[in-house]
């Protein structure tokens, strides 16, 4: 399943997993898979305050900049310090490589989120096959 | 990120079917479905600079010019001098618009007496025609065709370029130099015009063989297959983007367009202002030079700081004040290195020149190096 049925999906194609009130954050494998080799992963510090929908950092290939949206609001609790070194990680494994974890304001924003078979089914329209 | 559906108006190469099989990731690139990548950028990238790699360029377009005034239409259109072309040679050269700015650069081939092929780029097929029609249509004794459908225009690039398209030809190919060409039977198909010419900074060939599907498809396999045993890949035109601007080759619409002249380019030496013929943009560059030259150049920018400068970013002094902007940026992936082509103004144009590249907000210091960022080493055979 190239989308986990336990993550949370957004249209700008980050995924979430939520565990209580604290979440990890990833791009997911249509995302990687768009933009080719990751070569720069720009990300916010600990203590920032995420709000839902907005950008908070962006991911770089050789061909292409694209930014973040968080997937609901809430406070950034850690950093995967190792993608400053190796962002390729990403590219090998858009699911189990998480970006940031966060500790979340309102878990109703969470129903405002796609589920994996609604974000298939999405990504699928978009490219048209 | 986007992705929209394909509109019905993009034109497609011959090869379209072939690519799509192949699940390349297509892009629109001036108005044609093109394979942007395969098996991937950087590995496509390496391929080219390491082994080699086979590229689809069929969209770019071939304009013709024969008859006994067919040499006078070429130097009043272009501004380097085909009278010094030999048959079989060919060089780098560009249309200018009365401003001494770049209608299209190009590549002109002297097939024989009174007979020359331009090619040209893609995205200013039609632009490029009528100005040429326009411009020299009116002269004596020219005959013009616009080819552009009638070649499959197929790329073999990197040190192992000449071994590969070896086993598809008895032409000997080492007799072949930079930026000359020949004609020969090639995978089974009659005088293929076989050119040692590219836009990857390596060695390499481009030949021109019949645009049907049957016959594209089938030498596009043959070159596979004859690659092989060295690593061939399939490339997109991401890797063939970031291995000329390793090479620091202009991008039409990037580093040169209507707005940018010969000499900010850094391309003064394709422009021959004393050969004899009044050629459309010589005025203006000759008042350039009159005037002590241009007033900003293109730069080579090597990141400093942790930050990837993109096409159209800001470029600024240390202090803050914008002083250009870049036209081509990438990490390189044969470098390793975050590079730049941008216009400065002159005074910041010398080599070691710290500079900062405003990335989103925040400027992020680069310096000034000397181009090419990439040379392919010399031959030793």
């Amino acid at each position: 399943m190239a989308y986990p049925e336990k993550y949370k999906y957004t249209k700008e194609h980050e995924w979430i997993s939520v565990e209580g009130t604290a979440g990890t954050v990833g791009i997911t494998d249509y995302a990687q898979s768009s933009l080719g080799d990751i070569v720069f992963v720009d990300l916010p510090k600990v203590g920032d305050a995420l709000e839902a929908g907005k950008t908070f950092g962006s991911v770089e290939s050789v061909k292409a900049v694209s930014d973040l949206y968080s997937p609901v609001s809430g406070t950034v609790t850690a950093i995967n310090e190792e993608l400053k070194d190796k962002p390729e990680k990403i590219n090998d494994d858009a699911n189990a490589t998480w970006l940031l974890k966060l500790e979340l304001k309102d878990a109703s924003e969470l129903d405002k989120l796609l589920s994996a078979e609604a974000y298939e089914k999405f990504v699928s329209e978009e490219t048209g096959h | 990120m986007t992705s929209a559906a394909l509109p019905q108006t993009l034109r497609k190469t011959a090869l379209n079917a072939t690519h799509r099989a192949h699940r390349a990731k297509m892009v629109d690139f001036g108005g044609w479905d093109m394979p942007v990548e395969y098996s991937g950028l950087v590995a496509e990238h390496m391929a080219v600079r390491t082994g080699v790699g086979l590229f689809d360029v069929s969209h770019m377009g071939d304009i013709q010019f024969r008859g006994p005034g067919s040499l006078a239409a070429v130097q009043r259109l272009c501004m380097n001098d085909a009278s010094k072309l030999q048959v079989g040679q060919a060089h780098y050269s560009a249309m200018l618009d009365p401003d001494g700015c770049f209608v299209d650069d190009v590549v002109v081939h002297k097939l024989s007496e009174n007979d020359y092929l331009i090619v040209i780029n893609a995205g200013t097929r039609e632009k490029d025609v009528q100005w040429v029609r326009k411009t020299v249509g009116h002269m004596p004794s020219i005959h013009i065709s616009d080819y552009s459908d009638m070649y499959t225009q197929l790329a073999i690039q990197g040190p192992k370029a000449q071994a590969t398209l070896q086993k598809l030809t008895d032409t000997d190919l080492s007799g072949i130099k930079n930026y000359w060409f020949t004609w020969g039977k090639v995978a089974g198909l009659y005088n293929v015009m076989i050119a040692r010419t590219g836009y990857t900074g390596e060695d390499g060939f481009e030949i021109y063989i019949p645009s049907d599907e049957p016959t594209s498809g089938r030498v596009w396999g043959e070159v596979l297959a004859a690659g092989a045993e060295f690593g061939i890949l399939p490339c997109g035109l991401g890797a063939r983007n970031t291995l000329r601007l390793e090479a620091a080759m202009a991008l039409y619409g990037h580093e040169i367009s209507e707005t940018t002249n010969v000499f900010e380019a850094g391309l003064g030496r394709y422009a021959k202002l004393d050969k004899g013929m009044d050629f459309v943009g010589r005025e203006a560059l000759a008042a350039v030079e009159a005037a002590g030259g241009p007033k900003r150049k293109l730069v080579g920018l090597e990141m400093i700081e942790r930050g990837i400068g993109r096409d159209g970013y800001p470029v600024c002094a240390v202090g803050g004040e914008k002083i250009g902007h870049i036209t081509s940026g990438s990490p390189a992936p044969f470098l390793k290195k975050n590079i730049a082509l941008a216009y400065v103004p002159v005074q910041y144009a010398g080599e070691d020149e710290v500079v900062a590249v405003e990335i989103r907000g925040q400027l992020v210091k680069a310096k000034v190096v000397a181009t090419p960022f990439y040379k392919r080493p010399k031959k030793t055979a």
